[in-house]
């Protein structure tokens, strides 16, 4: 899945689930499984199999629905091979059939003699595009790596960050013994969906929910905690800066004023945790990522605290006044 | 020990913004720094405390610090009462 290079074989090599899955299999031009694509877009051929080549959208994914497959076994039946041979002049990346009809035997001839890969899928064409989009969008989505753990506090997505050696890993592995989950440790892979989620994940299946704790040496979460505690992917909610304590530092002690960080184009609200011996900071970000849904569901701890207190005081002053404790009124 | 009388300029009084600057500037000195309004004294190291103090527009408060930069103490707490913690 790197990016740029996406090759035909990448997409068919693609590990998706459920209602991802694209069920995909080459059926010929297995020569040209090395293409890239190079766009996120998907072309359906109709025009350019009739011969109108002008704007021809040859980078893109082509798609054949009924409609187009039709077409071309009524091209075949009357022997009309020159638009079809001219089609596969254009370096196209890979051509997908859906409903599971496999191409008329002329196209796909032709294709095996151009090496350009033929993909067919059981799923109808619309499903098929659709969550073609879906996983293109994803793959082509910017990404970043960042230095970190994730993890998901009371369904909010978490990302622990700091200083090697400040307790990241130690804050994580006390949070799963709490019952929360881990979703990476150390490399973080952030990709930025849709243009305001952001989705981390570990960077490697393979690597993934092993920690490395000072003193243990690498452990496999999954094996020991099972595998409620681990999760692939989840939303980057909230950052927890873990820092030292510097007694010359500000911190912030009533929580209006929010802290953001930009990542990828995303602003994440930030709290910054200086972490001092005695301090429970796994039980602070807990209280974090709490406080964090009740701001989702709309009610913010601190601002209402500091209203109820402007309003308290704003009553006291108008006692004063009217009872007159104050006398130059 | 210094004592030195001030009074609340700011129109919404000490809520949590300007509780949160008093304790701040008050965690700067080694002194011992307590406020009081009426009879009752608190810890001016302590955010709930002061707001707990209810001191709305006008009220006076006695700052009271004590340690070896009680001088220094007092001026810098009551410079934030002077400028209105900086509000308005």
């Amino acid at each position: 899945m790197e990016d740029k290079r996406f090759t035909v074989l990448d997409l068919l090599n693609l590990d998706l689930k459920e209602h991802d899955a694209l069920e995909l299999r080459c059926i010929c031009g297995r020569k040209g499984l090395g293409r890239l694509i190079s766009s996120p877009d998907i072309n359906r051929p109709g025009l350019a199999l009739s011969g109108f080549f002008e704007s021809f959208a040859y980078q893109r994914i082509q798609l054949i629905g009924r409609g187009e497959a039709a077409y071309l076994h009524l091209l075949a039946s009357e022997g009309k091979e020159d638009g079809v041979s001219k089609v596969f002049s254009f370096p196209i990346p890979c051509f997908l059939f859906a409903n599971g009809e496999p191409p008329a035997p002329m196209f796909a001839e032709a294709a095996e003699a151009a090496d350009c890969p033929i993909l067919l899928s059981d799923l109808s064409s619309t499903e098929l595009s659709s969550r073609l989009m879906r996983v293109l969008t994803n793959v082509f989505a910017p990404k970043t790596s960042v230095h970190g753990v994730l993890v998901e506090v009371y369904g909010i997505g978490i990302l622990l960050v700091g200083e090697s050696g400040v307790g990241k890993s130690e804050t994580a592995l006390e949070l799963i013994e709490r019952g929360h989950r881990l979703v990476a440790d150390d490399v973080v892979e952030i990709r930025c969906v849709s243009g305001n989620i952001l989705m981390g994940s570990g960077a490697n299946k393979v690597i993934g929910h092993h920690m490395e704790i000072r003193g243990l040496g690498i452990i496999n979460v999954t094996h020991l905690f099972g595998v409620g505690a681990i999760r692939d992917k989840k939303q980057v909610q909230l950052i927890c800066s873990l820092e030292e304590w510097d007694s010359a530092k500000v911190y912030d002690r009533i929580g209006t004023e929010e802290k953001t960080q930009d990542i990828l184009g995303v602003h994440v609200p930030q709290l910054d945790i200086p972490v001092k011996p005695g301090r429970n900071i796994p039980i602070i970000v807990e209280t974090a990522a709490m406080n964090e849904r009740l701001k989702k569901m709309g009610y913010h701890s601190a601002k209402e605290f500091n209203q109820n207190i402007l309003r308290w005081l704003e009553s006291e002053n108008a006692r004063d006044v009217y009872f007159g404790r104050d006398d130059s009124i | 020990m210094v004592e030195k009388m001030t009074v609340i300029k700011n129109r919404a009084g000490i809520h949590a913004r300007p509780a949160a600057l008093i304790v701040q500037t008050a965690g700067k000195f080694k002194s011992k720094i307590h406020l009081q309004k009426g009879d009752d004294r608190i810890n001016a190291k302590s955010i709930m405390g002061i707001i707990t103090l209810g001191a709305g527009f006008q009220t006076e408060i006695k700052i009271i610090t004590d340690g070896e930069d009680e001088v220094e103490a007092a001026e810098a707490i009551d410079r934030l009462f002077q400028n209105r913690f900086e509000e308005e």
